[in-house]
């Protein structure tokens, strides 16, 4: 399913045939949370239902693209001394942004992933899109690439929230999926259940590396 | 809010251990739990810093409340840990360079540690006062340095284990993390007392 | 905010640490990137705060609404120090909220209470009615409790059912009469007791503590200002 998904998107930006790599890496080869294992705080924090990790991913996607673009605009600009600096504040400055909108769009969906939106700043997965693609590259293949990695941390995300709600709850985006005898395994929507679930897509995807 | 100085203690240490029941600090609890001695040392870091900057983090929001600027909340406590680790990491340089060859590589490290960050947001988010505040830093410190020896000592032991090819690293630690997260759900309710 | 951007700024660029470029354009660009970030923020926050504010408004009154059945508006109220209870003006703190129906009759109040739960605080609102000494309506507003073992406390309707009338009827001298007491699942008798949730023994049993040491320091003085809220 996860490579039907790649394909289909592989397909949408082919009318980009050089830039088509930057973003399709991050959705797979490079996948941030699989390949990766970058900015596992929010992965495994916020991964307890499907719809937290959805959120979580499109806001960390959000600020990985905003910030991307912003870095690769003033690549010129920023001096070579105070680059992390520079790339900390502008990473900040979209994450307020970002908390402020999630509020203005819902109050529950704000309360439900807490603080942890603004830990986006520390997610090092942006901090290194910045320093390693965005400050090399010019404005459109670095937005391509925030998207392509924004994407595969969506769908690592999505993944593991899937998962964890589907066996811990019993539901899916809040929709009952078993008869009513159905006892859910508490354990996956605990702490101990969000090391467990990424345990276990990593070894999945340990096994694919291995054939 | 009135909560005693054992209660903020317990809470931050062990029934709502940073690492192990927030996820806030993965990254170097992956990196560095290889070895019990850089696991203390990255450990003894981390707590040093967060007593700071947990400081420095009330004052901040005081300032902030005074001026009335709530949205500049993220970007002056991002740019003051940063800041502190830096001036940190000069000064000990300067006082005692025995402390800064066995800290000195981890400091960097630390600005992006979530776990000071969230230990900042945290404080503000619970209004704890100064003193409140620094028993919070200090105990979410100290079970980050517990939650960080524990698994670098297992994972010692696991060492020359036969395990998997493909289960070995991130993906064992990640199970171990995971027994050791339940492990620590028997401490809940004593932050009751 | 300006003295703030500045030491931000100083702050940001401290963080370059021994620089052999010239400081003077290093200083520029991050003056630079510093008023782009602070108009890009100030931006922001002006234009989500009023969507905001109106937001959270709506949350708490929804919440009033949850707790005292019937409500269609609400009045804010504040218990002053000396025991008296007043209309509220902004920037109160300590609120209680008055509820009434369609037809302007009183409903009961809503009062905010917490205290420490299984793990963390436990944060509720719960509606009191003081003409018939009764809780009518609970609602959890913030909670750190066990995912599908403490956090029932919120959703359980068996469990919620035990404060559709929680009995808190006061004596002569303004004690209560019962004190709030959680007992095991299925063995409720009395109109004061909390069935417990089997599973989340600590977190029944915080809520108890919360709401019986609110009341317990809330009802008698409800009661005896209970014409301010009919006017």
């Amino acid at each position: 399913m996860l490579q039907k998904d790649n394909i289909a998107k592989g397909k949408d930006s082919t009318g980009r045939i050089a830039d088509t790599d930057a973003f399709i890496k991050g959705l797979w080869r490079e996948n941030p949370v699989f390949v990766q294992v970058l900015g596992m705080c929010p992965v495994l924090a916020v991964s307890n239902s499907a719809e937290n990790a959805l959120a979580m991913g499109l806001a960390t996607m959000f600020v990985l693209a905003m910030s991307n673009m912003l870095v690769s605009s003033l690549r010129n600009f920023i001096p070579k001394q105070a680059r992390i600096a520079s790339y900390i504040l502008i990473i900040a400055t979209f994450v307020t942004i970002t908390d402020y909108a999630i509020q203005a769009i819902s109050v529950d969906l704000h309360k439900s992933l807490g603080a942890f939106i603004s830990l986006i700043v520390v997610n090092c997965l942006i901090l290194s899109r910045a320093e390693a693609f965005a400050s090399k590259n010019s404005v459109l293949p670095s937005l391509l690439d925030a998207l392509g990695m924004g994407g595969g941390f969506v769908l690592g995300l999505f993944c593991l929230g899937a998962v964890r709600e589907i066996l811990g709850n019993g539901t899916f985006f809040g929709l009952a999926l078993f008869p009513e005898g159905f006892q859910p395994w508490i354990v996956m929507i605990l702490p101990a259940g969000g090391f467990f679930t990424l345990a276990l897509w990593l070894l999945i995807f340990n096994r694919w590396k291995v054939k | 809010m009135n909560e005693s100085f054992g209660n903020i203690f317990i809470n931050a240490c062990l029934v709502n251990n940073f690492v192990l029941a927030y996820f806030l600090g993965i990254c170097p609890f992956l990196g560095v739990s290889g070895k019990m001695e850089t696991a203390t040392r990255m450990g003894g870091a981390v707590t040093f810093v967060m007593l700071i900057s947990s400081l420095c983090a009330f004052g901040i929001h005081a300032l902030l409340v005074a001026i009335d600027a709530p949205y500049l909340q993220l970007i002056s406590y991002i740019v003051v840990i940063a800041s502190t680790v830096q001036l940190v990491e000069m000064f000990i340089k300067k006082m005692s360079p025995a402390l800064f060859r066995s800290l000195g590589i981890f400091l960097p490290l630390i600005t992006t540690n979530c776990a000071i960050l969230g230990l900042a947001l945290f404080q503000t988010n619970k209004g704890y006062n100064l003193p409140q505040s620094f028993v919070y830093a200090l105990g979410a410190g100290l079970g980050f340095t517990l939650a960080l020896m524990l698994i670098a000592g297992l994972r010692e032991q696991m060492e020359f284990a036969e395990v998997p090819r493909m289960v070995k690293g991130t993906v064992l630690t990640l199970i171990i993390a995971g027994i050791l997260s339940l492990a620590f759900m028997g401490f809940a309710g004593l932050g009751n007392g | 905010m300006e003295p703030q951007k500045k030491s931000d700024m100083q702050n940001a660029t401290h963080l370059s640490g021994e620089s052999n470029a010239s400081s003077a354009k290093m200083l520029w660009a991050m003056v630079g990137i510093g008023t782009i970030c602070a108009l890009l923020i100030v931006l922001t926050y002006e234009s989500t705060s009023d969507r905001i504010a109106s937001l959270q408004d709506d949350a708490l009154e929804a919440a009033v609404f949850k707790v005292l059945p019937g409500t269609t508006s609400t009045k804010a109220f504040t218990l002053q120090p000396d025991g008296k209870i007043t209309l509220a003006k902004a920037d109160d703190g300590q609120l209680i909220y008055a509820g009434y129906d369609a037809r302007h009759q009183f409903t009961g109040v809503a009062v905010e209470a917490s205290g420490q739960g299984y793990a963390g605080i436990i944060r509720v609102l719960y509606g009191y009615q003081p003409e018939q000494e009764k809780i009518i309506g609970f609602y959890v507003l913030q909670s750190n409790e066990t995912p599908g073992l403490g956090d029932k406390i919120e959703k359980d309707n068996n469990f919620l059912a035990n404060f559709k009338a929680l009995d808190v009827a006061l004596d002569q001298s303004g004690q209560l009469l019962h004190a709030i007491v959680p007992v095991k699942n299925g063995t409720k008798s009395n109109a004061w007791e909390i069935d417990a949730i089997t599973g989340a023994t600590i977190s029944s049993r915080s809520v108890a503590d919360i709401l019986h040491s609110s009341i317990a320091e809330k009802a008698p003085v409800i009661t005896k200002n209970i014409d301010v809220f009919m006017q």
